[in-house]
């Protein structure tokens, strides 16, 4: 796109682009890092994870306020809105990313220690690794602007949330076995879903990214396959 | 109370633009001044009760389109016109037209104030002085007291309708002149950069009036505000190098246009 008559315009829009790549980086350093502290039972590296989410929610708070300032100042129209807009919502679903990240590494606590079988570690790691994907390939989606790959992202949940359905019942499975599973098992439940609900986010930028690029939301619904919320109901 | 919110009564009357009848039709209208051509074969048409802003860069072409709708470059030399404009069937370059009358049909407002230098009252008697709408003192009283109302000026001036209308405010200079405008019920208000030389306290008041018009006349409003188009208009038009560009609602105008040129000139990027 070409550039602003003034200059000073465009900077104000590439910081926006700056500080959403760098609160990209920070958000999946962070869901990596709870994962690795969670199946390791590394409590420092949870120690770290934790502390990391105020170095986010303070990225959130600036990008907002320039957005702010930008939109009183120069008055965005058209495709400059939509950016500045996108830059709000992309910043807060980030944040979003980092506090669900922060949860899992809070619970380290409870779940180290616990015996927690490698199988089931091994299912959240593989549920971690594609949403950390997903992540990844939006945040560079961001800075392509591709509305046909943001819309490719969109369609991919679907794979999360199968996934986290089979763990959701291999975790079942070990609470009906043992009731001694039942605190680290919760626990892991929660970290599973907060893992889905980070997909989910990635979705939730990927139709931003799409709206930004386009000026249109992106058509049909988007694909689910996230049977949990039935699973376990006694059928007639 | 009424369900309907008059926000969601302003979004339903938006939505239904789309079947709002044209009052005004140009059909490929070209327009030359001597050797130099203006316009290049221009389709724009004016729905009815709708305010249309025309922008674009200076010299593309709003302005002397504006001024076709009433004939305005006639007062032009060597100033041509082709093509056809119809103001509801009657095609207004025919010859059998009076021009006066069109005028009187499709009045104007200029960008700087420019009232009679005459008592207030005299500046809004006057259209129907000559047009012969009003004969007695009480029915000359009537008409200049509601035209005030209808330009929001009433109030400010009542108690000195016989002082010289030079002598007020350029805000309100400008609803003085709009009030003239309106005093001899015109069916279109064309207004060329109204509020270019006004402070944005006269700006804001002179936006409520032409949102208040639009229920009574049809406005077409040339501006180089990108945000007064955006807050007073439901149609936008862009004009770019004597052609035009893009019509297409305001809202989608300032949020998705379709044309390039247009999106580069909203944004203020180089084009």
């Amino acid at each position: 796109m070409s550039m602003h008559i003034m200059s000073a315009y465009d900077e104000e829009l590439k910081y926006l682009t700056r500080r959403i790549s760098e609160m990209g980086g920070l958000a999946e350093q962070m869901v990596g890092e709870s994962v690795r502290a969670l199946v390791n039972s590394d409590l420092a590296l949870a120690q770290k994870v934790i502390s990391d989410d105020t170095i986010l929610d303070e990225a959130e708070r600036q990008i907002g306020e320039k957005a702010i300032i930008t939109i009183a100042k120069r008055q965005p129209v058209a495709a400059d809105l939509r950016e500045i807009m996108g830059s709000i919502r992309i910043a807060s679903d980030l944040e979003r990313v980092g506090d669900l990240g922060k949860n899992n590494a809070k619970r380290v606590i409870a779940v180290a220690g616990s015996g927690i079988p490698r199988k089931l570690a091994r299912g959240l790691e593989h549920l971690a690794e594609l949403a950390l994907v997903q992540l990844k390939e939006v945040l560079d989606v961001y800075a392509s602007r591709s509305p046909e790959k943001a819309n490719s992202i969109r369609e991919r949940d679907e794979e999360i949330d199968a996934i986290y359905t089979s763990l959701f019942r291999e975790l079942l499975t070990y609470m009906m076995e043992d009731p001694r599973n039942i605190t680290p098992c919760t626990h892991l439940l929660f970290c599973a879903k907060n893992i889905e609900r980070i997909g989910d986010h990635a979705t939730n930028i990927a139709e931003t990214i799409y709206y930004m690029a386009t000026g249109a939301q992106p058509e049909g619904e988007r694909p689910k396959d996230d049977n949990t919320s039935t699973l376990g109901a006694v059928k007639d | 109370m009424n369900i309907m919110s008059e926000a969601a009564v302003e979004k339903a009357l938006d939505q239904k633009m789309n079947t709002v009848p044209y009052k005004m039709i140009g059909k490929d209208v070209s327009v030359y001044y001597g050797e130099k051509r203006a316009l290049f074969d221009v389709n724009l048409n004016i729905r009815e009760n709708t305010v249309t802003a025309l922008i674009g860069p200076s010299g593309c072409g709003k302005s002397t389109f504006l001024r076709t709708l009433n004939r305005m470059n006639d007062t032009i030399e060597n100033c041509r016109v082709t093509g056809k404009i119809t103001l509801d069937e009657d095609d207004i370059y025919d010859p059998a037209i009076d021009v006066v009358e069109l005028r009187a049909r499709v009045g104007m407002v200029f960008q700087k104030p420019n009232p009679f230098p005459k008592s207030i009252f005299d500046n809004v008697a006057y259209g129907p002085r000559i047009h012969g709408l009003a004969r007695t003192k009480a029915e000359f009283d009537e008409v200049v007291e509601t035209s005030l109302h209808k330009a929001g000026l009433w109030n400010e001036v009542k108690d000195r309708l016989h002082e010289p209308g030079t002598g007020l405010s350029g805000g309100q200079q400008q609803r003085l002149c709009i009030a003239r405008a309106v005093a001899v019920s015109p069916e279109v208000i064309l207004m060329d950069e109204p509020c270019s030389a006004l402070d944005p306290i006269a700006t804001a008041k002179v936006e409520e009036l032409i949102h208040e018009l639009r229920t009574n006349f049809t406005i077409v409003i040339v501006t180089h505000s990108m945000q007064q188009a955006a807050r007073v208009s439901q149609r936008t038009a862009m004009f770019h190098l004597g052609n035009l560009v893009e019509e297409n609602d305001t809202d989608k105008m300032f949020t998705n246009p379709d044309d390039q040129r247009t999106q580069d000139y909203i944004m203020g990027r180089f084009g």
